[in-house]
C-alpha cells in the first residue's frame, strides 16, 4: 500500500454554492476550504450559524440539497477523490466507511419503523446481513451506545423514546458498519446539558474503541476544547483560522477566533464581564467584500475592506487568513 | 420567506416583480375574449339565441357534411343556432360567476374580519356556522337552496354566495388573527382608535390581497357549480342560453352522435374555468406567498 | 385524550345543530313552508292539515323542536312521488352509491398516487409539468361533462360500453371514471406535496446517509409516511363522492342517492330533496369526526397537542 502515509481525508479548495431557482442569486456557502484529517484524529469545525459548516459536511458526503453544487476542489478520502465518483460508488461509502450524525435527533428517525429495523438497516444493505442477523446486531449496537434493556428497545418506535435515547440510537446507526470517519453535526444542541455531557463522553469512547476519525461541527468552543485535537474556525464560508487546539486557545491569531474565545463564560470569573461580538453574522448570500469579518472586526485595517487576506502560516500547523499576520 | 414577504409589503417591490414575472397572457386573453363576447353578444351573435326553426334542427357545424355557413357551429334540438347560444352563454356565466364571487367575497370577508378581530362569542358563532356549512358538499347544499327558492339567475347568485362565503371567512379570519399581533395595529389600539376604524383602516386593506386571490380561484368553482345546477334544471331557467343548460339539452342528441351539442359548451366551460384557475394560481404566487398551500 | 374526544364530539354535535337550524331557517325564509311540503295539486284542506302538523302558528323555537324531534326519530316524511318513507328509499339506493364511490375511489387513487409520487421525485421535471397540467384539467373539466364525453366516445362511436343504467360490471366503469376524475387530480396534488414534505425531512436525509439505494429510500422510508395524509383525505372523499355524485348519476342514470336527489328536484318532491341533503351532511360530519378520532388513536403525538 502506497497510501499509508496519506491522510484519511484531505480536502482541497472545496467550493460549494447555492444557486436560486432562476439562477440569479448565488450563495457562496463554502469557499475554497482545505484541511486534512488523519486516522483517529478529531477535528472541530466552529462557526456561527450560516457560516457554512453544515454545507461543508454535506459536501463531504456528496448529499447536498438540489439547489447546491460543489463546483471546485477535491475530497480525497482513503486516497480516492469522492468528487469523481458515481452515485452508486458513493452509496457504498456512505453509511459504511463515512457516517454522519444529524442535528435533530427528534426528526432523524423515521416515525413508522421500529428502532431495530432502522439500526440494522445499514448492515442489511452494505453487508447483506439477514433480517434476523441485523436484528441481533442492532441489539448489540444499542448496548454499545449504553441503552438499557436493548432487547425491549429494538421493538420500540421512535416516539416512545426520549431525545437523549434517540440521539444515541442515531449514533448506533452511524457506527453500525464500522466507518473510518464520523461527521457529527451539532449532535448535542437539542439535548439537555447533563445529557449533552453524557453523549459527548460516549462519542469519545466510541471513537477510541473503533479508531474513528471524527469531524465535530459545533458553535460551542467549550465542546471543542474538550473533544478535539484540531480546530478549524469558519466565517462566511471560509476557514479563517486552523490549527491544533492548544495553539488556537493559547494564541489565537484571528480577531474572530479571539472574540469567540472571549465570549466563552468562565467558571469563577464573576466580575469579568462577557464580551459579545458586535454586529450580526453576515448574510451568506451577500458577503462583505475584502475580509468578510471586517465590518465587525475590532482590529480592522484599511485594506481589510478591499483585499481578501491570504491563508498564511503563523506557526507549526497553525494557519490564518488575516492581514494582521500577512 | 422573509424576502418574499418584504417584497409583498413594499409597493415598488411588488410592481417590479409584476414586471419581471411576465403576465400569464394566454388565460388573460381567453377571459378577455369571453368578456368581450359577453358584453357585445347582441352585436356579435348571428342569430337570436332563444328562437329556432324546427326545420333546421340538429344541423352539424359548417365544415361537416350537411352543415351550412348560416349556422357555423350547427343547431340544437329545436333548431337554435349553437354559436349564438354559446356567445350569449358567456354573458350568463360571466354575470353569474363574477357577481356570485363578489357577493360571497364581501360577505365572507366582513364576517371573517369580525370573527377574527372581535373574537369571543362572535368568533365562536361565525366559525361554528362556517364549519357546519363547509361540511356540506357545496353542490348538494346549492341544490337544496335552489329547490326552495326556485330557478332564476338572481337566485343562483344568492345561492352561490350563501354556499361559498365560508371559504373566504376562514382564510380571512386566519389572516386577521396574525394581523392583530402586528405593531401598527397595537399602536392604533393604544392611540385610541375605535374598533370600527381599526378594522376598516388597518385590517381590511391587509386582507384584500388574499380575498382577491381567493376570489379568482373561486371563480372557476362557482362557474362549474352554476353549470351543474343549470344542467340539473335548478339553475338558470330554460329558454336562456346557459352553457350548463346547453349540455343538458345536448343529451337529447348524444346517442345520435350529435357531438357538437356536447363538446362545444363543455369546451367553453373548461376554457373559462381553466383561465380563472391559471390566473388565480399566478396571483397567489405573486400577491400572497402565504396562500401557496391553499 | 379524553378531553380531546369530548371536545371533538362536542364540535360534531354543534355542527349538526347548526346544520339542522340552517335547514329549518331556510325552509321558513321562503314565507310559507307548507307550499314546499305539500304535494302539487293538493286541496286547501290538505294544506291546512300540513300547516297544523308543522305548527306554523306556534313560536319558531317550538317549531324547531318539533323539526329536530322528527329528525332524531329518523322520521323524514314520505315521498310524494313514490309514496313510501323517504328513509326507505334512501337506504335502498345507498348500496349503489357506495359501489360507484368505491370504484371511483379506486380509479382516483390508482391514477393519483403513482403520478403524484413521480411528480415529487422528479420535481420540475417533465413528469411534474405533465402532472400539473393534468391537475389543472381535472379541476377545470366538470365531472358531468367528462361523463358525457365518455358516453360519446365509448358508447356512441365505439359501442363498447353501455351508456346508462346499472347491473353489469361494465355499467359502473364510465360513471366511476367521470366521478373519480376530479378526485384523481386532488389526490395527485396531495400525494405530490406530502411526498415533497417527507423527502425534505431529516429521516430521509438519514436514510440517504446510510447509503440506501434510492429505490429503498423512496419505496420504504418516504412512501409510507407520505401516504398517511392521502389515505385520510381519501376516507373523507369517499363520503364526499357519494354526495357529489348527483350530476354524474344523472348523466348515466345510475340508481344511487344522487339520482334520488335529482328525481326529488324533477318531481318537486321536497321531502326527498331535504332528506338526501341532510343525511349527506350528517354522513360527512360523522366521517370527519371519525377521522379526527382515528388520528388521535394512531398518532400519539396529536393527543398532547390540543
Amino acid at each position: 500500500m502506497s497510501e499509508t502515509d496519506a491522510p484519511l481525508l484531505a480536502v482541497e479548495g472545496l467550493t460549494t454554492h447555492y444557486v436560486s431557482a432562476r439562477g440569479t442569486r448565488v450563495t457562496r456557502a463554502v469557499e475554497d476550504v482545505s484541511f486534512t484529517l488523519g486516522d483517529g484524529e478529531t477535528l472541530g469545525i466552529v462557526g456561527e450559524s450560516g457560516s457554512g459548516k453544515t454545507t461543508l459536511a454535506l459536501s463531504l458526503l456528496r448529499l447536498l440539497p438540489p439547489a447546491a453544487r460543489t463546483i471546485a476542489g477535491a475530497i480525497r478520502f482513503e486516497g480516492e477523490n469522492l468528487l469523481t465518483k458515481s452515485e452508486a460508488e458513493l452509496r457504498h461509502i456512505r453509511g459504511k466507511r463515512m457516517a454522519m450524525i444529524l442535528q435533530d435527533p427528534m426528526a432523524s428517525l423515521n416515525p413508522l419503523f421500529t428502532i431495530g429495523d432502522q439500526v440494522g438497516e445499514p448492515l442489511r444493505v452494505h453487508e447483506g446481513v439477514s433480517r434476523r442477523g441485523a436484528w441481533e446486531r442492532a441489539r448489540e449496537l444499542l448496548g454499545a451506545v449504553r441503552i438499557s434493556a436493548p432487547d425491549a428497545r429494538v421493538r420500540n418506535y421512535p416516539h416512545e423514546l426520549s431525545g437523549g435515547m434517540r440521539q444515541r440510537i442515531v449514533g448506533a446507526i452511524a457506527i453500525s458498519c464500522g466507518p473510518r470517519l464520523l461527521i457529527a453535526d451539532e449532535p448535542t444542541t437539542s439535548l439537555d446539558v447533563t445529557i449533552q455531557a453524557q453523549y459527548l463522553s460516549l462519542l469519545r469512547e466510541l471513537q477510541r474503541a473503533q479508531g474513528l476519525a471524527l469531524i465535530f461541527i459545533t458553535h460551542n468552543l467549550g465542546i471543542v476544547a474538550r473533544m478535539c485535537d484540531k480546530v478549524a474556525v469558519m466565517y462566511g464560508g471560509r476557514i479563517v483560522e486552523s490549527g491544533p487546539v492548544r495553539r488556537i486557545f493559547g494564541a489565537p491569531a484571528h480577531p474572530y477566533t479571539r472574540a469567540l474565545i472571549e465570549s466563552i463564560p468562565k467558571l469563577g470569573d464573576s466580575n469579568g464581564r462577557l464580551t459579545a461580538i458586535d454586529g450580526q453574522p453576515p448574510d451568506p448570500a451577500a458577503l462583505p467584500g475584502g475580509c468578510a469579518f471586517h465590518p465587525r472586526c475590532p482590529a480592522r485595517l484599511e485594506r481589510c475592506a478591499v483585499d481578501r487576506p491570504h491563508d498564511t502560516a503563523v506557526g507549526d500547523e497553525h494557519r490564518t487568513a488575516c492581514w494582521l499576520h500577512g | 420567506m422573509n424576502a418574499s414577504r418584504a417584497a409583498v409589503l413594499a409597493f415598488p417591490g411588488r410592481l417590479a416583480s409584476f414586471r419581471r414575472e411576465g403576465w400569464p397572457m394566454v388565460p388573460i386573453t381567453i377571459l378577455a375574449v369571453l368578456a368581450l363576447l359577453a358584453i357585445f353578444a347582441d352585436v356579435i351573435a348571428p342569430h337570436d339565441p332563444q328562437v329556432g326553426l324546427l326545420g333546421e334542427r340538429f344541423r352539424p357545424p359548417a365544415w361537416q357534411q350537411g352543415g351550412s355557413t348560416a349556422h357555423l357551429l350547427g343547431t340544437d334540438h329545436v333548431g337554435r343556432d349553437v354559436l349564438s347560444r354559446l356567445i350569449f352563454g358567456a354573458r350568463v356565466s360571466m354575470v353569474v360567476g363574477f357577481t356570485a364571487v363578489i357577493f360571497a367575497g364581501v360577505v365572507g370577508t366582513v364576517l371573517g374580519i369580525l370573527a377574527g378581530y372581535l373574537g369571543g362569542w362572535v368568533d365562536q358563532v361565525i366559525m361554528r356556522v362556517t364549519d357546519a356549512w363547509l361540511a356540506l358538499p357545496a353542490l348538494t347544499f346549492a341544490i337544496f337552496l335552489a329547490a326552495i327558492v326556485g330557478p332564476s339567475e338572481m337566485n343562483i347568485v344568492i345561492i352561490l354566495g350563501l354556499v361559498y362565503w365560508t371559504r373566504y371567512a376562514r382564510v380571512v379570519r386566519g389572516e386577521v388573527l396574525s394581523l392583530k399581533e402586528r405593531d401598527y395595529v397595537r399602536l392604533a389600539i393604544v392611540a385610541g382608535c375605535s374598533k370600527r376604524t381599526i378594522m376598516r383602516r388597518h385590517i381590511l386593506p391587509n386582507v384584500v390581497n388574499s380575498a382577491i386571490v381567493l376570489a379568482t380561484l373561486m371563480l372557476g368553482v362557482v362557474i362549474v357549480t352554476e353549470a351543474a345546477l343549470s344542467f340539473l334544471g335548478v339553475g338558470v331557467p330554460p329558454p336562456k342560453p346557459a352553457w350548463g343548460l346547453m349540455l343538458a339539452d345536448g343529451k337529447k342528441g348524444l346517442m345520435a352522435g350529435y357531438w357538437w351539442l356536447t363538446v362545444l359548451p363543455g369546451v367553453c366551460i373548461m376554457l373559462m374555468v381553466l383561465s380563472a384557475n391559471l390566473i388565480g394560481d399566478w396571483l397567489r404566487v405573486k400577491l400572497d406567498p402565504q396562500l401557496r398551500q391553499l | 385524550m379524553k378531553r380531546f374526544v369530548i371536545r371533538r364530539v362536542g364540535y360534531a354535535l354543534l355542527s349538526l345543530v347548526v346544520l339542522s337550524a340552517t335547514f329549518f331557517v331556510f325552509v321558513r325564509l321562503t314565507g310559507d313552508p307548507s307550499v314546499l311540503l305539500v304535494e302539487p295539486g293538493a286541496s286547501k284542506a290538505d294544506i291546512d292539515a300540513i300547516r297544523a302538523d308543522l305548527g306554523l302558528d306556534k313560536p319558531l323555537l317550538v317549531q324547531y323542536a318539533v323539526f329536530v324531534k322528527g329528525l332524531l326519530r329518523a322520521d323524514f316524511g314520505r315521498s310524494f312521488y313514490y309514496r313510501t318513507p323517504v328513509l326507505e328509499l334512501y337506504l335502498e339506493r345507498l348500496p349503489n352509491s357506495l359501489l360507484l364511490a368505491v370504484v371511483a375511489m379506486a380509479f382516483s387513487l390508482a391514477i393519483g398516487i403513482p403520478s403524484g409520487i413521480l411528480a415529487a421525485v422528479r420535481v420540475n421535471g417533465w413528469w411534474d409539468r405533465a402532472g400539473k397540467i393534468f391537475a389543472l384539467l381535472g379541476l377545470s373539466m366538470p365531472s358531468f361533462w367528462v361523463g358525457l364525453l365518455l358516453i360519446l366516445f365509448f358508447s356512441v362511436y365505439l359501442g363498447w360500453l353501455p351508456s346508462s343504467g346499472s347491473g353489469t360490471p361494465w355499467h359502473v366503469l364510465m360513471p366511476a371514471f367521470a366521478l373519480g376524475w376530479y378526485f384523481a387530480a386532488a389526490h395527485m396534488r396531495l400525494t405530490r406535496s406530502s411526498m415533497l414534505e417527507v423527502l425534505g425531512s431529516e429521516y430521509i436525509k438519514l436514510a440517504r446517509l446510510k447509503g440506501l439505494p434510492e429505490a429503498l429510500v423512496i419505496g420504504k422510508h418516504a412512501f409510507k409516511n407520505a401516504l398517511i395524509p392521502v389515505l385520510t383525505l381519501a376516507g373523507i372523499n369517499l363520503v364526499l363522492m357519494i354526495n357529489v355524485a348527483v350530476v354524474v348519476e344523472t348523466v348515466f342514470a345510475w340508481p344511487g342517492v344522487g339520482r334520488l336527489l335529482f328525481e326529488g328536484i324533477a318531481f318537486r318532491d321536497f321531502p326527498v330533496v331535504q332528506t338526501t341533503v341532510i343525511l349527506g351532511g350528517v354522513m360527512i360530519i360523522v366521517v370527519n369526526l371519525a377521522v379526527d378520532l382515528m388520528y388521535a388513536v394512531i398518532d400519539p403525538r396529536i393527543r398532547y397537542e390540543r
